[in-house]
C-alpha cells in the first residue's frame, strides 16, 4: 500500500533506524543481517541495530515505498534461501537526499551558533 | 532459540510469518542475550502492532466513509444500546451495587419490634434502652427518628427535615464531621445544652458556608440551639433529605410507655458476629423482655435486618433488576443487529476482501481489519451512548429511593467503566462472528458471476433474527404487563377526589403551639381567609395527608373490652377541620361531619370509615356505638369512605377522624393538623401566593413546605413504576424496529439472492402469489418460531415479576396475543419492500445477469 502522493520532503524527519538502512542498501542489495552488519560497520560498531528494529523499520519502508523486495538472488554459493534482499527505490534515494539536505542545513545554523565543531 | 522464538509470539502473527525466520536467523548469528532479545521484542512487538492498527484505522475510516448509511445506522443502533444500558446501570449501580459510604457497610443494620400484623415497627424508647442494655451482638446500638422543624431567624422561615439520634449514633457509621464535632453520649442526656450538627448542604445553602456558625445559636422551633458540628458533603442519614442532628435528650417520660413505638433502631454488628447470630440473640432477649412485662409486651418480637435490605425494599429492588434486564435485550438485539449487517456488508465485499488476501494479506490480517472496523464503529457508539445516557439519566432518577449515600444516580467512573467494558463487549459480540466467517473467504470471491451468500451464511443470519424477534417479544410482553399492572393500580380509587386540590403543609411548631386555644385560633383565622379567596369551594387541614404519611396508627379498644392485639386491631389517627371530609369528596355514608360544636368541653367525637365500622359493628348501626382510642372513649358519629391512606399498592388500616378541637394541650402533639388542603376552581397553584400572605399574616414565623396538588401526590405514589413502564416500553418499540430492520435486511438480501431462481419461475408461469410465498415463508416461519421462543420466555420473566405485576398474571392472554400480533404484523411490514421487489423481478434482465 505504497503512499504515491507522498513528496520526498513529506516523510522528514526520518527515524535514525531508516536512514540507517536507506544508507545501508544505496549501492547494493542487502539481505537484513547484511544491513545491521553493514550499519555496524559504517558507524564503527556505535549502532547495532536489532533484529525487531530492523525489521520493524522494513516493513514500514515497504509500505511506503522506500524499499522493495528484489527477486533478484545472489550468485547461489553466497546465498541462503530464508534471505530476502532489499533494494531501495528512486523515492527511497530522493527520501534519503531529502533527509541529508535537513541535517546538513541544521548542522550549518548549529555551527554559526558555535554548537558544532568546524568553521563559523 | 526456543526462547526467542517463543518471544515472537508478541508481534502479529502476520509479521511473524514474514520475517520470524530471518530474525531468528539473525538473533543466532549476532548471539544476543535473552535479557537483550527480551527488551528488544518488548520494545518492538506494541509499535508492530501499532503501525497495524493505524493502517487498519485509515483503512476503516475510509471504508466507513464510503458507507455513510451503514456507518451513520450502525453507530445510532449502538448508541442506543449502550446509551440504555450505561444510564440503566448507573442507577442499578446506585440502587442495588454500591455500599453504603460508610466503614464496612455489610456490618450496619436495621432493628425492628414484631408485632402479628406489623415485621417492621419502629422501637419505644424503653424496649431500645433495654435492647441495648441486654445485646451481645452489636458494638454499638443506636436510635434515630426523623422530625421536620421550623428554622427561624435565617432569612424566611424555612421548614427543615431533621433527625433526633441517640448520643452513640456516629459511633455505629463510623463517620467524622468535616468541622467541629458530632453528638457525643454526653451530648444526649436530659441536663445537657440543647445541640445540633448540621449537614453540609445545610450550612452552605442556609448560613452561606459561614465557619462562624460553630458554636453559634439558632432557633428552631423556638427554641435556641447551639451548632456544634458540620457534616462532611457526602453525609446522608438516615436518608438524603435529614438536615439536621440533634440529641434525643430522653426525660423520664420518655420511657413510661413501652408501645410508645417512634425509633427507627440502627446497629454494628460485632465483628465475626452473623446477622442470623444478631437475630437469635433479640429474639431471646424480647422472649426475656415479654415475660418481665407480659401485658405491654404479650405478641412483642424483634428482628434484624441488613440495613442495605431494608431501605431499599424488594419491589424497588424488582423494578430495577427488570429495568436492567430489558436494557440487556435492547443490547443484544442491537448486537445481533448489527452482526447482521456486517454480515450482509462482508458479503457484498466479498470481491475486495478475497482481492486483499490474494495480494497477501492473511486471514489474521482481514479478520483484525474487520475486527478494527467493528470496534471502530463500536467506540463511537459507545461515545454517543453516553452522552445519551447523560441526557436520559435525569428520567430514571425517580426510580432510586433516597438513600443514605452520596448524591443521586449519575454517570462517574465507575459508570464510565462499566460503558467502556459494555463498548468492547459489544465490539467483539457483534463483530467477531462476522470477521470469522470472512476469514474464511477463499479465492472463490474472484470467479466471475459468483453467488454471493452461501446456505451456511444465510442460515446464521436467519438464527441471529430470530434471536432479535424472540427478544423483542419478551420486551413487549413485559412491558404489556407491567403496563397492565401500572393501569390496574392507577385505576384504584384512592377514595378522595384530587382534581382541583392543592396541598401543603404548615407544621406548627412545639412548644409555641401545645395550647390547644393558640392552635385552634390559626387554623380557624387561615381557612376563613382562604375560604374567602375567590374560587376557593372548600379548606380543611388534617394531621397527615394521606399517601405522604402512611403511619400514624393506634390499637382500638371496642365496648370497654380489650380486643386481642395479636389480630391487628388497628386503625390510623387523623385529627380534621370540618373542611377536610368535603375538600377531598370523601363520602359521608351516614351520620354527620364534625363541626365547630365538637369543642374541647364536649363528648368526645369520632368519624370512623367503613372498613372500621364493618369490623366492630357488622350488621349494625354504628352510630352512638363507643370505642377506646389514643387514650380517650370517643363516640361515632358518622361513618365516612375508606381512603388508602398508605398507598394504591398497600393495604391501609381503617380510619378514624377525630375533631381537631379535642386535642387537649400537648396531647400527641405530633398529631397536631398540618397538612392544609384546599379544593378551588381553575388551576389551585393560582391560590399560592395569597394563601402564603395569609399564613405570613397569621404567623411571621411560621414558614410552608411541601407545596403540591394532590394529583401529584397521588402520582407519586406510582411514579418509578411509570417511568419505569415507559422506559421498558420505549425499549419494547426500539426492539421492534430492530427486529423489523433485520427481517427486511435478511428478506432484501434473499430475494437478490434468489432473483434468478424467481426469474425462471415467473418465466415458468409461477402465479404472484406462489413468488410472495417464497418471501413470505421465510418471514413468517421467523415471526412464529420468535413469538413461540419469546412466549416461553417472556412467561419466565413475568414469573420472576409476578410480585410486582399488581395481581396480573404472569401468562395474561390479552398481553401474550397482543404482542403475537404485533410480532406478526411487524414481520409483515419488514417483508413488505422485499415481497414486492421479488414480484417486480423481470425473467429478463435477471436471467441475463447470470
Amino acid at each position: 500500500m505504497a503512499q504515491k502522493s507522498l513528496q520526498p520532503d513529506e516523510f522528514l524527519p526520518l527515524p535514525p533506524a531508516t536512514f540507517h538502512i536507506l544508507m545501508a542498501v544505496a549501492e547494493e542489495d542487502r539481505h537484513g543481517y547484511g544491513i545491521i552488519q553493514d550499519v555496524a560497520a559504517r558507524t564503527g560498531g556505535e549502532l547495532k541495530l536489532s533484529a525487531g528494529t530492523l525489521y520493524r523499520s522494513i516493513q514500514r519502508m515497504l509500505d511506503k515505498g522506500l524499499l522493495i523486495e528484489t527477486a533478484e538472488r545472489p550468485a547461489p554459493e553466497l546465498d541462503d534461501e530464508r534471505r530476502r534482499y532489499y533494494r531501495i527505490t528512486p523515492l527511497g534515494a530522493a527520501v534519503a537526499k531529502a533527509e541529508a539536505t535537513r541535517m546538513s542545513k541544521l548542522v550549518k545554523w548549529a555551527r554559526a551558533l558555535g554548537f558544532a565543531p568546524g568553521k563559523a | 532459540m526456543w526462547f526467542y522464538k517463543a518471544l515472537l509470539h508478541l508481534y502479529p502473527s502476520s509479521f511473524r510469518a514474514e520475517y520470524g525466520e530471518e530474525m531468528c536467523a539473525v538473533f543466532e548469528r549476532r548471539g544476543t542475550s535473552r535479557l537483550e532479545a527480551m527488551f528488544e521484542v518488548l520494545a518492538n512487538a506494541p509499535a508492530v502492532h501499532w503501525d497495524i492498527l493505524r493502517q487498519d484505522l485509515r483503512y476503516t475510516a475510509r471504508t466507513l466513509a464510503r458507507a455513510p448509511g451503514f456507518t451513520a445506522v450502525a453507530i445510532l443502533v449502538l448508541a442506543l444500546g449502550i446509551g440504555a444500558n450505561t444510564a440503566v446501570f448507573s442507577v442499578t449501580d446506585y440502587v442495588l451495587l454500591r455500599p453504603f459510604p460508610f466503614p464496612s457497610p455489610d456490618r450496619l443494620v436495621s432493628l425492628w419490634e414484631t408485632v402479628p400484623g406489623y415485621r417492621h415497627m419502629e422501637l419505644s424508647p424503653s424496649n431500645y434502652r433495654d435492647w441495648e442494655r441486654m445485646n451481645r451482638s452489636f458494638e454499638n446500638l443506636a436510635a434515630v427518628s426523623t422530625q421536620e422543624v421550623n428554622l427561624i431567624g435565617q432569612g424566611a422561615p424555612e421548614r427543615i427535615k431533621a433527625a433526633y439520634v441517640t448520643g452513640n449514633l456516629f459511633a455505629v457509621l463510623g463517620v467524622q464531621p468535616q468541622f467541629g464535632r458530632f453528638i457525643a453520649p454526653t451530648d444526649d442526656r436530659e441536663s445537657a445544652p440543647h445541640t445540633a450538627v448540621i449537614s453540609y448542604g445545610a450550612w452552605q445553602r442556609v448560613f452561606g458556608g459561614d465557619a462562624g456558625v460553630l458554636g453559634r445559636k439558632v432557633n428552631l422551633d423556638g427554641a435556641l440551639i447551639i451548632v456544634i458540628g458540620i457534616m462532611p458533603p457526602g453525609f446522608h442519614f438516615p436518608n438524603q433529605e435529614v438536615e439536621l442532628w440533634m440529641p434525643f435528650q430522653f426525660d423520664a417520660n420518655a420511657f413510661s410507655d413501652r408501645n410508645d413505638n417512634y425509633l427507627d433502631g440502627v446497629a454494628r454488628l460485632r465483628p465475626g458476629v452473623t446477622i442470623q447470630q444478631a437475630d437469635a440473640d433479640m429474639k431471646v432477649i424480647a422472649d426475656q423482655l415479654r415475660r418481665q412485662y407480659p401485658k405491654e409486651l404479650e405478641h412483642t418480637g424483634a428482628a434484624v435486618n441488613l440495613l442495605r435490605d431494608d431501605v431499599i425494599s424488594h419491589p424497588r429492588r424488582l423494578l430495577v433488576v427488570a429495568l436492567a434486564g430489558a436494557a440487556l435485550c435492547v443490547l443484544l438485539i442491537a448486537c445481533s443487529n448489527l452482526a447482521n449487517l456486517l454480515l450482509a456488508r462482508a458479503l457484498a465485499r466479498q470481491k475486495e476482501l478475497a482481492v486483499r488476501a490474494v495480494l497477501g494479506a492473511g486471514r489474521e490480517r482481514l479478520i483484525r481489519q474487520l475486527g478494527t472496523e467493528s470496534m471502530v464503529l463500536s467506540l463511537v457508539g459507545g461515545l454517543l451512548g453516553v452522552l445519551l445516557a447523560g441526557l436520559g439519566l435525569p428520567l430514571l432518577t425517580t426510580l432510586g429511593p433516597s438513600l443514605p449515600a452520596a448524591g443521586i444516580p449519575a454517570i462517574d467512573l465507575r459508570v464510565l467503566g462499566f460503558a467502556i467494558v459494555v463498548t468492547i463487549l459489544t465490539g467483539i459480540g457483534f463483530g467477531v462472528v462476522p470477521a470469522l466467517r470472512v476469514g474464511r473467504t477463499d479465492l472463490n470471491g474472484l470467479r466471475e458471476g459468483s453467488r454471493s451468500g452461501g446456505g451456511r451464511k444465510a442460515g446464521l443470519r436467519s438464527t441471529l433474527i430470530l434471536a432479535e424477534v424472540t427478544l423483542s417479544v419478551v420486551l413487549l410482553i413485559s412491558a404489556g404487563l407491567l403496563l397492565r399492572a401500572l393501569l390496574r393500580i392507577q385505576s384504584i380509587d384512592p377514595g378522595f377526589r384530587t382534581d382541583g386540590v392543592m396541598t401543603l403543609e404548615t407544621a406548627l411548631p412545639m412548644p409555641k403551639y401545645e395550647n390547644l386555644a393558640k392552635r385552634t385560633a390559626f387554623y380557624r383565622r387561615v381557612l376563613s381567609e382562604i375560604h374567602d379567596l375567590p374560587g376557593v369551594a372548600d379548606a380543611g387541614y388534617i394531621s397527615f395527608l394521606p399517601m405522604v404519611m402512611g403511619g400514624g396508627i393506634w390499637p382500638v379498644d371496642v365496648d370497654g373490652k380489650t380486643l386481642d392485639r395479636s389480630e391487628n386491631h388497628t386503625a390510623s389517627l387523623r385529627f380534621i377541620t370540618p373542611g377536610f371530609l368535603a375538600t377531598l369528596k370523601i363520602p359521608l355514608h351516614v351520620g354527620r361531619n364534625i363541626n365547630e360544636s365538637d369543642a374541647a368541653d364536649r363528648p368526645m367525637a369520632a368519624i370512623v370509615s367503613e372498613s372500621f365500622a364493618r369490623r366492630y359493628w357488622p350488621d349494625q348501626n354504628p352510630l352512638g356505638r363507643h370505642f377506646k382510642f389514643a387514650f380517650f372513649d370517643r363516640t361515632v358519629v358518622g361513618v365516612v369512605g375508606d381512603i388508602h391512606v398508605r398507598g394504591l399498592e398497600r393495604s391501609s388500616e381503617p380510619q378514624v377522624y377525630l375533631p381537631y378541637q379535642q386535642q387537649p394541650d400537648g396531647n400527641l402533639v405530633f398529631y397536631a393538623p398540618k397538612g392544609l388542603v384546599i379544593r378551588a376552581s381553575g388551576n389551585p397553584r393560582r391560590l399560592l401566593p395569597a394563601v402564603r400572605r395569609i399564613i405570613q399574616q397569621a404567623d411571621p414565623e411560621q414558614p410552608i413546605s411541601d407545596v403540591r396538588t394532590l394529583a401529584e401526590i397521588v402520582q407519586a405514589d406510582t411514579a418509578p413504576r411509570t417511568v419505569q413502564v415507559r422506559i421498558i416500553a420505549a425499549f419494547a418499540a426500539l426492539a421492534f424496529l430492530l427486529a423489523a430492520l433485520g427481517i427486511h435486511g435478511l428478506l432484501s438480501f434473499t430475494v437478490s439472492t434468489r432473483s434468478s431462481e424467481i426469474a425462471v419461475r415467473i418465466a415458468l408461469g409461477a402465479q404472484p402469489r406462489n413468488i410472495l410465498r417464497i418471501v413470505l415463508r421465510e418471514s413468517v416461519l421467523l415471526a412464529a418460531g420468535g413469538v413461540i421462543l419469546g412466549v416461553a420466555l417472556a412467561y419466565a420473566a413475568g414469573r420472576a415479576m409476578q410480585s410486582i405485576l399488581a395481581g396480573i398474571t404472569p401468562g395474561d392472554a390479552a398481553t401474550f396475543l397482543a404482542a403475537a400480533g404485533l410480532c406478526f404484523l411487524m414481520t409483515l411490514v419488514g417483508s413488505l419492500a422485499p415481497a414486492l421487489r421479488a414480484l417486480r423481478v423481470d425473467p429478463i434482465t435477471a436471467i441475463r445477469a447470470e
